[in-house]
Formats: structure tokens, sequence, C-alpha cells
């Protein structure tokens, strides 16, 4: 047997299906087991096949792959469409009394589980997908308790009235497999007493949001960002900030802009149409150096493209979106952790260079739920850097011989004082038109070529400052190196394991500025580079930074990497004769 | 700054470029001294901007101000109130930026009701851009881009907002100093959005809606024939949607109008935060057990 297992949840969109595998997710986690989860979804509410999927084991998991080992299927279609990762021990649970005769293939073992039925003696037809997680329960061997807390956690808001009936409606599913079959499925889910947390890349976001001390968040609902949004609704309050629906992305960038002129660690949130909408903002807000995180979770373009879909498409966009020449910085969180920890540093970096920060994340990881120790959510590491505020105590030495004050000072490090508004003695204007250090309109040709200077010098200051250094993996003599960005990694990780081949890894989280990979791609026989895109957009960055040419393994069909295919699709590429030969 | 601001100090040393005679003086002038006037001062007062002749205003006017992109305004003013309100926000614009480009904003931000006011510097045409007709050209005005008239009827800025349930909506002439004035004044101490809609005329490009039209045009809400009363909602209605008349004046007040930012409790400015993560971060981490 697999030491991870490998379970779904499928049905039409309506069906609970999120709710249920979330809850069974939220179980094992209990439990003290990894979990780490995807779904499958089409853009549409009701109607529409839908499942939720969940890998499990007592060991870190990073990945997804392709195999089911338990599969609760409310529909037909739920088994047509994982036909090809059932093996002969997958387990099909089904209501065979529901008016459909399941079609089972004869290698897999059905289990035909009157769960409508069963919810109902329980108190309610509509807890059937309790009912089928109590019977993956006994075919899981997995202690019923831990689904019970996990249906505490669920519904103790709502009284325990519906607590008991739930927990007797797994009961139920679980006594029923146990009375009538009598077959040890070979399942035996360990637990441990690890405590983990288990959230996805869009609440992880919200989080770092939070804790970076943002305070007003501005956006406008769009699949996979709108997690975010609805992460921050209600808890930002408590903070003293505010979330605010506009009416478009073009309003939501706009308010947040404000917001940071007046103070405010603000933020918006979309996915690339949003994006092209917010552009012409972005250049006023990198042009008015005002700070501003803006978080572009992926999904499949262009155009409306498929919305619940996966893809690594904008990444040039967010390098080059806008008009004109616009210094930014773009962040690509490589895990659900890390999108945490990257949101938390955009908010530094907004404010120390007052420019606006992409944070790059992706559906894969927008709609993935993934446990962790708590631990990596380290609250005492977290840094809160504002940058060069001024108040009426030391704005003096930014002021010229008339004593106005300067919020485009041509500081050496290309870093201006900013003066909150209210602060006395600051009343300045800012203005996307090209200014002076005063910030009043000018076309000058020398004060242009001064600001426009002195901005891209804020970049300068940033690529010796901080640190954009990449995450490594493998061996570092290698000749084969691998390369990615954003959320490949995990995959990647996983697919090393299986590996034949010896390779050095490098993850970059870091698109603009990034780190020189110079020495890494010369020093290698030959690259790889991974992303789901069709073009290769990171691949030709690399190539321009590098002056050399590396191969590309590309995926657009919607779906993310999986640990599997890589192993496949690398050993491939480094085997294959070079395109391009010394 | 102290709050006996004279009206001059909301003057920045920026000579405007506007066209000699350009309406959007007066408006500028009104607008300072009512900020003046209201007890405001340059250092507690944020100005945006929209994009035209009407928005350079934020050039020429000292406080606080974010001079945006075509049409963006109201949003820009919202975020800063909400992230400040304490700041005394006030937004400025065309008839284009505002009820073109920006329409779509307006209709939010008037429903949306946070406390600031809007004043739209309407001349019935695109100054900037060199006479093309606006939203609020007559249906006849023959402009480069509409040699035999617009072929569609104007935008009505104020039955705009009373339909998105505006809480003040008030029309004034900037060429009329001292009502200009008053107008923006009650615009500022209303809580709620206000609408000032301000005929700001182009001498440069319209020849039809000039000062003298205005002039003989403009029926003022004070005339005691009028007997109107802002707070009654079907008197105002009835004069709002009267498109034959043009009116100066607070057309409709909203007494018990609350603005948004106090609906939602925000009470203080957002700029202050802790050194490191808040008190008790990791109980939101504790939320996903
Ligand atoms: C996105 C965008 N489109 C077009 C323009 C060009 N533009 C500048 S001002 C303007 C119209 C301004 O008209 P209005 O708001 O009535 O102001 P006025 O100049 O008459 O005061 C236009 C179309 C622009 N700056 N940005
Ligand atoms: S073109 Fe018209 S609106 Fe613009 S400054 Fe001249 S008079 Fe004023």
């Amino acid at each position: 047997m697999p030491e991870d297992l490998n379970w779904a949840v499928g049905g039409e969109a309506g069906d609970g299906i999120d709710s249920t595998g979330k809850i069974f997710a939220q179980a094992l986690s209990r439990a003290g087991r990894h979990v780490f989860t995807s779904k499958d979804f089409a853009s549409r509410i009701r109607g529409g096949y839908t499942a939720y999927k969940i890998r499990t084991s007592v060991d870190e998991l990073n990945s997804v792959v392709d195999r089911l080992d338990i599969l609760v299927a409310l529909t037909q279609r739920t088994i047509d469409e994982n036909l090809d990762e059932l093996h002969e021990d997958s387990v099909v649970i089904y209501d065979g009394e529901r008016s459909w005769d399941a079609e089972v293939p004869d290698e897999q073992i059905p289990l035909d589980v009157p769960l409508k039925s069963l919810a109902e003696d329980a108190g309610g037809a509509i807890m059937q997908n309790v009912v089928a997680l109590g019977a993956a329960c006994e075919v899981a061997n997995f202690p019923i308790e831990h689904l019970d807390s996990a249906l505490e956690k669920r519904f103790g808001d709502k009284g325990q009235k519906l607590v008991d009936n739930n927990q007797e409606a797994a009961r139920k599913g679980r006594d029923y497999v146990r009375e009538n079959y009598d077959h040890d499925f070979g399942y035996d889910l360990d637990t441990t007493d690890e405590d983990y947390v288990l959230l996805n890349g869009d609440e992880a976001i919200g989080m770092g949001a939070l804790v970076a001390g943002c305070r007003f968040y501005a956006g406008y609902p769009i699949t996979p960002a709108t997690n975010v949004m609805e992460y921050l609704t209600g808890r930002i309050d408590e903070y003293g900030g505010t979330v605010v629906q506009a009416e478009d992305e073009l309003s939501a960038i706009n308010m947040a802009l404000g917001a940071a002129r007046a103070g405010a660690r603000s933020m918006t949130a979309t996915s690339g149409p949003g994006i092209d909408l917010m552009t012409e903002t972005f250049g006023l807000i990198a042009t008015t150096e005002t700070p501003l995180v803006i978080a572009d979770v992926m999904r499949s373009g262009p155009s409306t493209g498929m919305p619940t879909k996966q893809e690594q498409g904008d990444l040039n966009m967010t390098l080059y979106g806008g008009h004109g020449e616009i210094p930014r910085f773009v962040l690509a969180p490589t895990t659900i952790a890390e999108c945490f920890h990257k949101t938390i540093e955009a908010f530094n970096l907004a404010e120390k260079y007052q420019t606006p920060v992409y944070v790059v994340s992706d559906l894969a990881m927008a709609v993935t739920e993934q446990t962790f120790s708590p631990e990596e959510f380290d609250m005492d590491a977290v840094e809160i850097d504002r940058g060069k505020v001024v108040d009426e105590d030391d704005i003096d030495q930014y002021m010229d011989e008339q004593g106005r004050f300067q919020p485009h000072y041509d500081a050496a490090d290309g870093i201006s004082p900013r003066a909150f508004p209210g602060t006395v003695e600051g009343a300045h204007m800012t203005t996307g038109l090209e200014h002076d250090e005063l910030g009043r309109r000018t076309e000058d040709t020398d004060e242009r070529v001064q600001q426009v200077d002195k901005r891209n010098r804020k970049v300068e200051t940033a690529q010796n400052e901080e640190d954009w250094s990449p995450r490594e993996f493998g061996n570092e003599d290698a000749e084969n190196l691998v390369l990615s960005w954003g959320s490949n990694e995990g995959a990647i990780r996983e697919a090393m394991q299986e590996l034949d081949i010896d390779v050095r890894f490098i993850s970059v989280p870091y698109m603009f500025p990034r780190p020189d990979l110079t020495e890494a791609v010369e020093s290698a026989e030959k690259t790889v580079v991974v992303e789901c895109n069709a073009t290769g957009q990171f691949a030709d960055v690399v190539e321009r930074d590098t002056l050399t040419r590396v191969e590309r393994i590309n995926k657009y069909n919607g779906v993310r990497f999986n640990a599997d295919e890589l192993v496949d699709r690398i050993t491939e590429a480094f085997a294959a004769e070079s395109e391009v030969t010394a | 700054m102290s709050s006996q601001a004279h009206f001059t100090d909301f003057k920045s040393d920026k000579q405007p470029t506007w066209c000699p005679g350009c309406g959007d003086f007066g408006t500028m002038n009104g607008m300072m001294k009512a900020l003046a006037n209201t007890g405001n001062s340059p250092d507690d007062t944020f100005i945006c901007a929209g994009i035209g002749c009407s928005g350079k205003i934020g050039t020429y006017m000292h406080s606080y101000a974010l001079h945006g992109v075509h049409g963006r305004a109201l949003p820009v003013g919202t975020g800063v109130k909400l992230a400040n309100p304490d700041l005394e926000v006030m937004v400025a614009g065309g008839d284009g930026d505002g009820y073109s480009i920006g329409a779509g904003h307006f209709i939010h931000a008037v429903r949306r009701n946070v406390d600031m006011t809007y004043v739209v510097m309407d001349n019935r045409i695109y100054g900037l851009t060199k006479g093309q007709f606006s939203p609020t050209s007559r249906e006849d005005f023959e402009t480069s881009t509409s040699p035999e008239g617009t072929k569609q009827s104007p935008v009505h800025p104020l039955a705009l907002a009373m339909a998105a349930g505006g809480s003040f909506i008030a029309q004034s002439f900037s060429s009329d100093a001292m009502r200009h004035t008053e107008i923006i004044e009650e615009a500022i101490e209303h809580d709620g959005f206000s609408l000032v809609n301000t005929y700001s005329p182009c001498v440069t490009f319209n020849d039809v809606d000039t000062y003298d039209f205005f002039r003989d045009s403009l029926i003022d809400l004070e005339d005691e024939e009028e007997e109107h009363d802002p707070t009654d909602y079907d008197q105002a209605r009835e004069k709002i949607m009267d498109f034959d008349n043009i009116y100066q004046g607070v057309l409709y007040q909203d007494d018990d109008s609350v603005g948004y930012e106090k609906r939602l409790g925000i009470d203080e400015p957002m700029n202050e935060i802790p050194d490191g993560a808040p008190e008790g971060a990791m109980d939101l981490v504790r939320e996903f057990y």
C-alpha cells in the first residue's frame, strides 16, 4: 500500500462538494496528518462537474498525484471523469438507492452505501455527504473521532443539535460499511500528535496583509482572488481597518491608492482581467511614488479565458504592463506559506521604496488547502518598516529654501520623504504628470530626467539593500539545472525524489528585481525552465538575463503540474539532444 | 497650521494656465474661500482632481492633493476619506471627467455617500482636448466631433444624482462668487456625499453656454418666489427633473444623511500600525486549526 492516501469527493456543483472535502481535510489535519488538496471545478454555480481531492500522508506533501484510492461519487460523471486515476484497489463509494446505477468498472471495488436514506435516518438528506465521510473513515481505517472534531468546528456555531446529527450521520455511514462489507481495504491511516493548520494561498495572503498592518483593502470580486477579500472582510475591522467592495477594478485600485496616500497600508487583489483594468492607475502609483500592494492571483487567460483553471500567464503583464517605464517590484510566492511571508515583505518594500509591489500567485495556490505547522507563521519574526515617513519634527530638512516640502526630493538613494496628510507644514500635491521635486507639473527637460533617474534609482538601491535570493534544492553541483517560478516548486521538489538523474533546482520567488542566475546557468550543462504557460515567459527572461539558451517545460491546459508527470518530462528534457549545440 | 487659515493660504504659487476669462478661476476662488470659511487649513485638506482644464485645479491650490488619471478622482477621494476621516476631502473635475469616463464611479460615489464634496466644473465641452462635445453638451451643439450636432441627449447630472440616492444635490455658477462660495460651504458642512455641479464657462471652445447664457437663465432657489425647501424630496424632485430650467442653489439635502465612513465605524486615521505583528496575531493562525 502507498504511504499516502488519495481521496476525492465529486458531484454536481451545488452538491456541497467543497464543504464536504474541506471537512474531511480538516479531520485529517486534526489527526496530525499532512494534507494537500486540489479542486476541479467549472465556471458555473449549479450543475457541472466539481470535485475536491485530498492527498494525505504523515509526511510533508507539496503536490498532487494522478491516483485515487477512495472516491466518493455522487454522480456517474464523477466516476467517468476519474477513470484514469483509479487503480485496482480503488474503492468507489456511491449511493445505488438514488436513481442511478453506478457503473463502477470491474477492477475497482464498488461500495454501494444508501447515503441518502441513512442521512434521512440521522435527521436530514442534506447530510448524505457526511454519511459518505463516515463510510470513508471505515474504508480508510481512520478513527471517526477526528471527523467528529471537524464537524464540531464546522457546525459548532450553529448549535449542538446540528453537530450531533452530523456525527450521527457519519456513524451511520461507518456502521453500514462495517456491517455490510466484510473486507479489509488495506488502509491504515496513522495519526500523530502534531497540530497542523490548514489554509489556502488566498487566506495566506489575507493573513499576511493583516499581520503586516494592512488597514485598507478595496477590491472587485474575481475568481480566484475573491477569497482574499472575503478573508479580510470582518477581520480587518478589528484592527481599525476596512474592506470596500468597489464598483470595478478601476475604482478599487484608485481607492487603494487614495488610502495609501492618506497613510494607510493599503492593498487590492485581483486576477488577470482586473490587472488589465488597473494598469493605467498602476503608472500613476509609480509616478506619484505611492506604496501599494497589488496581488494578482493568476488564472488562465487571455481575456476571460478559463476562469477556474490554472495558468502562470501574467508574468509579462506584471513585469512590463503599463505605458511608459514604470519602476516596480514583482514577488511570486512559491508555496502557500510563502504567500503569507511575501505579502508581508511586499508591504515593507512598498513603503520603504514608495513603489507599487505585485504579489503574483495563482489559482493552484489560491484554491489549494495545505497543512503547515503553525510555527511556519512566526509572528515574532515579523518586522514592519514604514520607510522615510516624516512628521512635523523632522519635516524641516526636506524643505526647499522657500520652506516648501519636497515630496519628490532628489535623494541619493532615490527615496524621498513621505508626509502623511495632516502633517503640519507638509501640504503638497502629487500628480501623474511629470513633476519637479515639489510635485508640481513640469516639462523641463532636466527635471524630467532627474525624476526618472530618481525613481529608477530606488530599484538600484533595493537591488543592493534587499535579499533577492532564490530558494535552492537538490545537488548544487549537478550538471542539470531546473528553474521555475511561483507555485511549481512543490511538484518539482516531489518529482526530484523520484528522478534517476541528479538535478539542481532553483525556485525563484523574485521576478523583479530578480536574482542573478548567470553563474548557475553557465555552470550547468543544461537548464530547463518549468512554468505553467505556453510561451515560456520566465524562460525568456532567463535567456535575456544570462545570454544563454534554456530548454522549456510548459503546460497550459489549465491544470497545474503534478509530481508524476514532471518526473517524466524533466527526465526527457535532460535526455534529449539539446536543440542548440554548442 | 491653525484653523484660522485665510483663503489665500489655499493658493499655490503656481500661476494657472487657464485661458483668461475661464470659468474655472471663479470656481477655484469659491472653493478656497469656502474651505477657509468652514475652518479648514491646507494641512488637513485633501483635494483629488480629475483630468482636464478643470482637473488642473489641484495644481493651483495649496493643500494635500492628488491629481490622478482621467475619471477616477472620486474613488481616490473615497480611499483618502475612509483611511483618514479627519481630513476634509474635496474632489474636483470636469463634466467629461465626471459624467463620461467617470460616470460609473459618479453613481456609486453618490450612493456610497462618503463624506466629501464633489465640485464638477461643467462647461458643457471638452476643454483640454480642444473642443469636442461633452456628456452635458446640448443635442444640437456643433463641435469638431459633432459637426451636425451630437444627436444624443445630454446627461442630467442632478437627476442622475437623485436617482442614485444622492443626499446633497446642488448647482452653482462660478461667476456668482458669493452664491457659489455659500453653496460650497453648505456642501462641505453636509455629512455625506455632496454634489455641486458648477457652471464654469469655457470661453475658448463653447460659444453657446456662455456667461451671458447662464446669467440670463439661472433661477436662484433663494429667490423668495421659489419658496424652495431642499429637504422636501418631492419639491426637489420636481425641480431636478425640470429639464427646461436651470437652478442655482441647494436643490436637495437629506437631513438624516450619515457619511459612509461613519456607518462603517471608522473613527480614526489608519496611519498608525504596530511595529511588528499585532498582539494576538497567533489567533489568526489558530483559526485554521
Ligand atoms: C484615459 C484617457 N483618455 C483620454 C484622455 C484625454 N483627455 C484629457 S482631458 C479630456 C476631457 C476633459 O473634459 P472635461 O472633463 O469636460 O474637462 P475640461 O477640460 O472641459 O475642463 C480628455 C478626453 C486622457 N487624459 N486619459
Ligand atoms: S479651454 Fe476652456 S476650459 Fe480650458 S482653460 Fe480655456 S477657457 Fe477654460
